[in-house]
């Protein structure tokens, strides 16, 4: 038997499978597919502190290897998240984490307040790093002071464990993440979306309503892959590491870059059971290279 | 709804059915879930390079005892091509069955509509309202004659009306221009369409100030398939719903067209 429980920061998951806020609904969307209880945990979509109608369709567009998306934070609100969505998921045994998204430093204060109120919630992703709100959003994650604001003021009034989603759409990763972990964040998580745009040439007009989007899916693996080895060797906080996420082998490559559990996200969309499918590759990747404790992976690779 | 599944389906048919169309038959190992009218597949295509995602396409029949379920689908782009030269042996992994279903009444007279690709789902429609003994008229558009797909199919099911653009066949013209909407007497009480946004649009239209029921099948582009990332949104009355799981059947009164 493999050893797959992971200790992030005090949040203790059961292996290092968690899905990507965003990708996985509410987590009831797939249960038909995966038991979710054999998840390390799941992120819900981005709670924000009042309803959000998102943005116009069309909001997506194939790319190759990846998609462009630009949602918007369509949401029904805190409120109704905790009033709705909390009763259904409170008493699954993996680890539920709200993604938590706002426009201004208040709005994501309260809307963290409110989450830190679920008992069953044992931790929130902050998403600074959103790039399809006008408002706010990445414009948190993209500069370092903004950054430590937002995370400084969130951590007074959360006291469960504090997960930050960070930005790729920056020069210096690193000084984001380094900000953040100064401000009293728990852990980090990376990548968030990369900013991109299509254009249809037989009708000349841009593909997403918004004009630019975000990009996921297996094209940008390579880049998160490179940005979780660089934050991991410069934070002491754990990283959750994400971005193009598919098989096992995706997955192992983040934990020896440094990420101590990952997240599957548009690979959702390819293969509605493709959490099981990464847990269960782990495991036999595991075995067949006599890993007895998957900590022997987490920042293994070799130089 | 039945459960929705992840199977690998294996081709056991692959017929071009003229121009750029054609038919999959897909056969389960399993039981099939109990499927409904309109609802779709999602289909993962391989061996295409410029085929990310899966492709939705309506579930055009269904033979619970072979277990199998056919695809009508036409060739728009890269993925469906790759699906057209599938061949016997094939595995096909597909998740189904996705989305609602059309409200069928318990009484009155129904017209089916269908437009070019759109008279996919219609089929197992027509045979589904058969068990409970009814038979609709089924309004079918086509470019031209020699487009006309699986006609006597169609005719097993209920009276079949046709028009066609250039007049080869049944009445010159777009199915809004056929003689059934534009008599004194509409005998229908309840409409249920499919067909490209344009025609489903001028039916929505004519269908609200002649105060007749009617519902239309979405085609918005879709990720995931299953409610979960958001993407298929269609606007309404009551804002962005998906056309996924809340459609892709939508009564006309709920659309902002
Ligand atoms: C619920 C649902 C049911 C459907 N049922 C059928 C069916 O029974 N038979 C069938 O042949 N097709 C059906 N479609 C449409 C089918 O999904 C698209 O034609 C297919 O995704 C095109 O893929 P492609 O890779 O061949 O083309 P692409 O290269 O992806 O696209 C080629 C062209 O088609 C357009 N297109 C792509 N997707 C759609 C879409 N969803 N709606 C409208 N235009 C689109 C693109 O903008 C582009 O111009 C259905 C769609 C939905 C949402
Ligand atoms: C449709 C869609 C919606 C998303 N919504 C959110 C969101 O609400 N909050 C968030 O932090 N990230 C969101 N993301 C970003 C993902 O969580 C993830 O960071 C990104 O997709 C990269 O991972 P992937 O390549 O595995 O999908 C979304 C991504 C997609 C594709
Ligand atoms: S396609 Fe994902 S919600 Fe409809």
């Amino acid at each position: 038997m493999v050893n797959l429980n992971v200790d992030i920061n005090g949040l203790k998951l059961k292996n290092p499978v968690l899905t990507a806020s965003g990708t996985f609904g509410f987590g009831l969307e797939y249960a038909d597919f995966v038991d979710l209880e054999r998840l390390g945990g799941f992120i819900v979509k981005g709670t924000t502190l009042n309803p959000r109608e998102g943005n116009p369709y069309p909001r997506m567009a194939e790319t190759a290897s990846g998609m462009l998306n630009a949602v918007g934070l369509q949401n029904k609100g805190v409120d109704y998240f905790c009033k709705e969505n909390y009763p259904q998921l409170k008493d699954l045994k993996t680890n539920v984490l709200v993604n938590v998204s706002g426009s201004c430093i208040e709005d994501y204060v309260e809307t963290a307040r409110r989450i830190g109120e679920l008992p069953n919630i044992p931790a929130i992703e902050l998403n600074i790093s959103c790039p399809n709100v006008k408002e706010g959003g990445m414009a948190f994650g993209t500069d370092p002071k903004s950054a430590g604001e937002v995370v400084a003021a969130v951590r007074k009034a959360y006291g469960k464990h504090l997960m930050v989603k960070l930005s790729p759409n920056v020069t210096n990763i690193v000084s984001i993440a380094k900000a953040v972990e100064d401000a009293g964040a728990d852990s980090v998580s990376l990548v968030n979306t990369f900013l991109g745009m299509a254009i249809d040439v037989r009708t000349r007009r841009p593909k997403l309503s918004t004009i630019t989007g975000g990009m996921s899916g297996p094209a940008i693996k390579p880049i998160a892959v490179r940005m979780v080895w660089q934050v991991a060797h410069n934070v002491k906080i754990p990283v959750c590491g994400l971005g193009g996420i598919v098989t096992a082998e995706d997955a192992i490559e983040f934990l020896l870059a440094g990420a101590s559990c990952i997240q599957v996200g548009t690979a959702n969309f390819l293969y509605p059971d493709a959490t099981v499918r990464v847990l269960d590759g782990i495991e036999l990747y595991c075995e067949k290279y006599g890993v007895k404790d998957i900590s022997e992976l987490i920042g293994g690779m070799k130089q | 709804m039945s459960k929705k599944v992840i199977r690998d389906l294996r081709v056991i048919g692959n017929e071009r059915i003229g121009g750029s169309f054609f038919m999959l038959t897909l056969q389960s190992e399993d039981a099939l879930p109990v499927i409904m009218p309109a609802q779709f597949a999602e289909v993962k295509i391989n061996n295409s390079v410029g085929t990310f995602l899966r492709r939705p396409i309506s579930i055009h029949d269904v033979d619970y005892d072979k277990q199998t379920i056919q695809l009508l689908v036409k060739i728009a782009g890269d993925g469906t091509a790759t699906l057209a030269h599938l061949r016997e042996g094939d595995l096909l992994n597909v998740v189904f069955p996705l989305g609602n279903t059309f409200a069928l009444p318990l009484s009155g007279r129904v017209l089916l509509v269908g437009g070019g690709v759109g008279v996919a789902p219609l089929l197992f429609t027509a045979r589904y309202m058969q068990r409970f003994g009814f038979r609709p008229d089924i309004l079918l558009g086509y470019r031209s004659k020699s487009n006309i797909l699986r006609k006597e199919v169609y005719e097993k099911f209920g009276n079949v009306f046709y028009s066609t653009d250039d007049g080869s066949f049944g009445e010159k013209g777009t199915v809004m221009q056929h003689s059934i909407f534009n008599s004194e007497n509409f005998p229908y009480t309840e409409i249920l369409a499919c067909g490209p946004e344009p025609m489903m649009r001028a039916l929505a239209k004519w269908a609200l100030e002649h105060k007749v029921e009617c519902e239309v099948s979405l085609e918005n582009k879709m990720a995931c398939g299953i409610g979960a990332c958001l993407c298929c949104v269609q606007n309404t009355k009551d804002g962005h719903k998906c056309v996924c799981t809340e459609g892709p059947v939508f009564n006309v009164k709920q659309l902002l067209w």
